[in-house]
């Protein structure tokens, strides 16, 4: 059953918030939905363009009073 | 189609160009790139086990990555190797001129490598200097 997991980037700045989404990506099923939670406007943007690089599933990104939730499921 | 391939040579010991150099290379190993990394000169005493990552840094920016707390270059060479895949080779020959043992170098560290060796795994990648 798919699961869906925070990551908590804040603070962080980039590549931090992707490389701990890729840690947690590893650890992971396929179809598992993972929302990184950042605080970095360059990560809102590098994440979503990783994603669809390397072939996982970009889902959504909003913004949340300056915190982005940029959301990916696990494609393979 | 060959897999797309980068060498980034490493030889600076100041914070930018340290944080660059593992910028590039944790990202581009996450992407599918095959990375080889070249420590060498300045960078190498980073890489001894338990030396500090201080770097002096070159302006105003180094000290920036610094309080904000921006994920620390040696993590973000670690992750190349450990979620990328990365290789992370020490110059055999600053090794050899600084007097540093292999068995010193942090465990991710690759095999001492000579120049032949390095040239060799360069042919055909793009190649980043800092």
């Amino acid at each position: 059953m798919a699961e869906k997991k925070i990551i908590d980037g804040r603070g962080s700045f980039c590549p931090g918030p992707l490389m701990e989404l890729i840690s947690v990506l590893k650890m992971s099923q396929i179809g598992d939905e993972l929302e990184v939670l950042s605080n970095d406007k360059g990560s809102a943007k590098d994440i979503p363009e990783w994603v669809r690089k390397v072939g996982h599933e970009y889902v959504s990104t909003r913004e949340e009073a300056g915190v982005w939730h940029i959301t990916v499921r696990k494609a393979k | 189609m060959a897999a797309e391939k980068i060498c980034v040579v490493v030889v600076s010991g100041t914070r930018e160009r340290l944080q660059m150099a593992a910028m590039v290379a944790s990202v581009a190993a996450v992407s599918g790139i095959e990375v080889t990394i070249f420590l060498s000169m300045n960078a190498v005493p980073y890489f001894i086990k338990g030396a500090s990552t201080d770097a002096p840094s070159e302006g105003s920016f180094g000290d920036l990555v610094v309080k904000k707390k921006a994920p620390d270059f040696k993590t973000l060479f670690r992750q190349a190797v450990e979620l990328g895949d990365a290789k992370i080779l020490p110059c055999s020959m600053a090794l050899d001129i600084a007097g540093i043992e292999t068995d010193t170098l942090e465990p991710y560290l690759g095999e001492p490598t000579g120049l032949a060796s390095f040239l060799d795994a360069a042919r055909d990648a793009q190649v980043w200097t800092f």
